[in-house]
């Protein structure tokens, strides 16, 4: 076969060089243009510095008292303002205070029917020992299941806010371990003694809620620091065996429905005059006083998960 | 009112104007942390235990932990638990 062109007459055609770039062998500009690598970008301290100086410069004329007159007495006239407004804040509150009827007299307003009948008939109505539980629990209940949902929603708050995708997770791990001191010796003897019987105090608190001074939240937020203090000694690894983004999940969700169903079923019966079927029991057993023990529990679960869940939150955004 | 709970709550009043007066962010912590436990002890004073139960373990404890986590991650004290250079400067 016979061609027009020899072969080195073809090496400088166009033809040839487009396929060879078509096909990879080589790309025109390597070797033949002249390539710097780019610079990361560095900003310039001095640009900085120069850029703080002007805005001091700025600022000293803009707010030269020395010369501008106007401003310096504004100045004085608004720190004279400022005390006076503070003294009239307090003379005005502590004349207020003066008028407020004496402690202890009878004829305070605190002093009225609701009151008596608490410290009346709270015992035998709740079957609770320590009154503040039968009034926290039962008198009161409704209110205190809107604290446990605020707290829930402090929660959802604080997930939604600071909650890390899967990918952020990992960098936020690096960090973590950055910032806290893992498998400090003297941390973790002194959490092996002390976790068990702070939990096991915020235990004793939530069941004797309606015998003794305590109740759910105390004893869920004791029981939140031990495992707080738990997790500092030990680390998520270790936590993570048994508390999950899941058993908060369940466990909040379990507890306040087991609140509203309960107390629905106690208004209910109450509202009606029908005859509850949960038992009072003896005042002063562990097994007594109606629903508040079961109650106590459930506030104090949703405290406990709700403390550590907002620590775990904190240190690393999630569990 | 005993002696015992004026010299209570005059600490307390030291408490709560330090705060306001301390330079180093830790040290607010760690003062706001005793006024937490004053106020407890002052609330068994008053006859409330299930306060001064929740006050010492919710105000002592956990509010502070999470106010030395939130400080650690703003990078306001380091790990030995001085205040950073930036903040330094910064004052």
């Amino acid at each position: 076969m016979s061609r027009k062109k020899t072969a080195e007459e073809y090496r400088k055609t166009f033809a040839f060089r487009f396929f060879r770039w078509l096909s990879g062998e080589k790309d025109p500009y390597t070797g033949e243009v002249e390539m710097h690598p780019q610079k990361e970008y560095q900003p310039d301290p001095g640009a900085a510095l120069r850029h703080e100086k002007e805005h001091d410069a700025i600022m000293d004329k803009v707010y030269d008292t020395e010369h501008n007159k106007w401003l310096h007495l504004f100045h004085r006239l608004y720190q004279a303002t400022s005390i006076l407004f503070c003294l009239f804040l307090i003379a005005l509150l502590l004349v207020t205070v003066s008028y407020l009827p004496a402690v202890g007299t009878a004829t305070r307003p605190v002093n009225n029917e609701v009151a008596e009948r608490y410290i009346e008939k709270g015992l035998e109505e709740t079957g609770a020992v320590n009154i503040v539980a039968g009034m926290i629990l039962d008198y009161r209940a409704f209110d205190t299941l809107g604290e446990s949902h605020v707290l829930f929603t402090a929660t959802v708050t604080v997930l939604i806010l600071l909650r890390l995708n899967k990918r952020e997770k990992d960098e936020a791990e690096v960090s973590d371990r950055r910032f806290e001191p893992k498998n400090d010796a003297i941390l973790q003897l002194v959490a092996t003694f002390l976790v068990p019987i702070i939990i096991i105090f915020g235990i004793y608190i939530i069941l004797n809620g309606h015998l003794g001074p305590g109740g759910g939240f105390s004893g869920g937020a004791v029981i939140g620091a031990g495992l707080v203090l738990y997790l500092n000694a030990f680390g998520f690894k270790k936590t993570e065996r048994f508390f999950t983004e899941k058993t908060y999940k369940w466990v909040c969700f379990f507890s306040l429905s087991f609140y509203c169903l309960a107390k629905s079923y106690s208004f209910y019966t109450g509202a009606n005059q029908l005859h509850s079927v949960i038992p009072k029991g003896t005042p002063g057993a562990i097994l007594s006083s109606g629903l508040i023990l079961p109650l106590n529990i459930a506030v104090g679960l949703v405290v406990a998960c709700t403390i550590y869940a907002f620590y775990a939150m904190f240190r690393k955004g999630g569990f | 009112m005993t002696a015992f709970q004026i010299i209570l709550m005059g600490l307390l009043i030291i408490c709560a104007v330090s705060v306001s007066f301390s330079k180093n962010l830790l040290n607010s912590i760690l003062i706001y942390m005793s006024f937490s436990l004053v106020m407890s002890m002052l609330w068994i004073c008053l006859e409330s235990p299930d306060l001064a139960i929740t006050e010492a373990a919710v105000g002592a404890g956990i509010t502070s932990v999470l106010f030395f986590v939130t400080l650690k991650k703003i990078r306001a004290i380091d790990a030995s638990g001085n205040e950073t250079k930036e903040e330094k400067e910064h004052e």
